[in-house]
């Protein structure tokens, strides 16, 4: 129960005004620019814009500086921003085929067409702390160059699906296929469709989707997941401009893609194939990806006739209820917030029932005697 | 279609598309980088009488991405993007341009806009020789060095010879 109450509002003024003190901390020590966060703290960008589901690394920079780093403030920040403004339409699907890779690894295969390219990756660092960061005003040293192969790598699973070894990604869809559904439009339904579960996973919260899939590594519905391909660069984003009639690219974004490679289904008269899960997501946000690939082949066990396993991950009530960190700290933290009347309400109750279970010990001892 | 996305290795102005097909040049300004353009467009030293149809405006466009890279569509989330309309007056009067680019840069858009209006009109070789053209070859300089620094971080087996023989 929520009532009016008065007498906050100096304190909360105040406390607000301690807070943007507090974000500034010792001003002694420079400030930060957003451009400085937006470009040295790039990956925290991506996750901010990912799990926002906004793609605006300035507007994500912005965030972070606002909520001083709190991750989940800032993808809220983003989420309230997106809806004040007008949406001009849905663009075409982003053709990842052509992505202009910075970094394209597979775990399954040495030698492929395009080659393996790092790119600006942690693996095979030794997780060290680089003292060397802490001076300040040390120049990184350039990048090395090589000559690039204009031509962008191919899909590592399209060459599986060659020999027809795995599932075919998905199910093709003729060009006029009903528009998939959208949560920014209506509330979830379940049974989600595939489609929806992605939106759902790209927006969701990397915690809750690694530790899900963590879950399936160890045992919980264990789908055997191999990374086909992980790959992060630049798309572009294709619009149907109405006022010239014409489909046009109208910028790149940054996505990071991952394909995994799971273990086989088949029947008696389709012959055992390789299955897929998928992730998607805006920026360099590998570990969300990968997660969310396990996730999504996880929840396809209907589809590809598996056992229910009662594990979480195959739940799709609850991976796609529990998934969103906005809905679930909203709910969480609310509790936060003054409930002086509703705790008045328990307090009346518990009086009574102790009372009353002293009146009845009380009775008891009286009968015994 | 869209200009090819590739970094060609020796881009330079004559490399540049033919800036004949609307959907290269509004696509080419979309992409512009918003300071180069205004830079641009002010030595162009050309700013033509317009109304404004729609002004600048924010918005977003939600985009899509596909189940496995080639399957059913989905909704991936939104991005920032901006659009704008302009009608020219005064000697090419009625011309429309228009433009939308991602991001939230209302400066860029607008000469983008008249970008694509001029390009409608007997200046449109002027404005691709001094602005269309200087952004292809900038952007493609941008992409060839991000390429070629992903290319040097590509692994080269080798194998080890083990044993006697």
């Amino acid at each position: 129960m929520y009532v009016a109450s008065k007498g906050g509002e100096n304190a909360i003024n105040a406390a607000h005004k301690l807070m943007a003190e507090a974000r500034r901390g010792d001003p002694s020590v420079a400030e930060l620019s957003v451009a400085q966060i937006r470009e040295q703290l790039r990956l925290a960008v991506a996750r901010v814009c990912a799990e926002g589901s906004l793609y605006d690394f300035d507007l994500g920079a912005l965030a972070i500086k606002q909520s001083r780093g709190d991750m989940i403030e800032a993808i809220f920040l983003m989420r309230a921003y997106r809806a004040t403004l007008p949406r001009f339409g849905y663009t075409q699907p982003i053709d990842t085929a052509r992505m202009m890779v910075a970094r394209r690894i597979s775990a399954t295969f040495k030698d492929l067409p395009g080659g393996q390219i790092l790119g600006p990756t942690f693996d095979y660092t030794h997780r060290l702390l680089d003292f060397k960061l802490a001076a300040e005003g040390g120049e990184a040293a350039p990048a090395q160059t090589a000559p690039a192969d204009p031509t962008p790598p191919p899909h590592v699973l399209s060459l599986l699906n060659r020999e027809q070894l795995i599932e075919p990604a998905g199910v093709a869809a003729p060009e006029d296929q009903a528009a998939p559904p959208d949560l920014t439009r209506s509330p979830l339904e379940l049974p989600a469709c595939r489609a929806l579960r992605m939106q759902a996973l790209a927006r969701g919260d990397e915690g809750f989707l690694l530790g899900l899939a963590y879950s399936t590594q160890r045992g919980y519905a264990r789908n055997h997941a191999f990374v086909g391909e992980l790959r992060i660069g630049m798309v572009e984003v294709e619009f149907d401009i109405p006022e010239i009639g014409l489909t046009v690219s109208i910028g790149e974004i940054e996505v990071t893609e991952c394909e995994t490679v799971n273990q086989f289904t088949g029947s008696k008269t389709e012959p055992p194939q390789f299955t897929r899960g998928y992730g998607l997501a805006f920026g360099q946000s590998e570990r969300k990806t990968l997660a969310m690939a396990l996730v999504d082949r996880a929840l396809r066990w209907r589809e590809l006739g598996e056992d229910d396993l009662g594990a979480p991950a195959q739940d799709e009530e609850f991976v796609l209820s529990h998934v969103d960190n906005i809905q679930a700290s909203g709910f969480l933290e609310h509790i936060k917030l003054p409930h002086y009347v509703d705790f008045q309400a328990e307090l009346e109750l518990i009086r009574t029932l102790r009372r009353e279970a002293f009146e009845r010990r009380t009775q008891n001892q009286e009968a015994a005697e | 279609m869209t200009a090819t996305q590739q970094p060609d290795a020796t881009a330079t102005a004559s490399d540049s598309p033919l800036w004949r097909e609307r959907a290269v040049w509004f696509s080419e300004l979309a992409k512009a980088d918003g300071a180069a353009l205004n830079q641009l467009w002010a030595d162009f030293g050309i700013n033509p009488e317009h109304e404004l149809l729609r002004a600048p405006e924010i918005g977003l466009v939600m985009a899509r991405g596909r189940v496995g890279g080639e399957g059913e569509a989905f909704n991936l989330g939104e991005v920032s993007a901006t659009r704008c309309s302009v009608r020219l007056l005064g000697k090419y009067a009625g011309v429309e341009g228009h433009a939308y680019a991602l991001g939230r840069d209302r400066r860029k858009a607008k000469i983008a806009a008249l970008c694509d209006a001029l390009m409608q009109t007997p200046l449109s070789e002027r404005v691709a020789a001094q602005i269309l053209t200087p952004l292809y070859v900038k952007r493609q300089a941008a992409d060839r060095s991000a390429a070629e620094k992903a290319a040097a971080t590509r692994v080269e087996f080798f194998t080890m010879t083990r044993g006697e023989d």
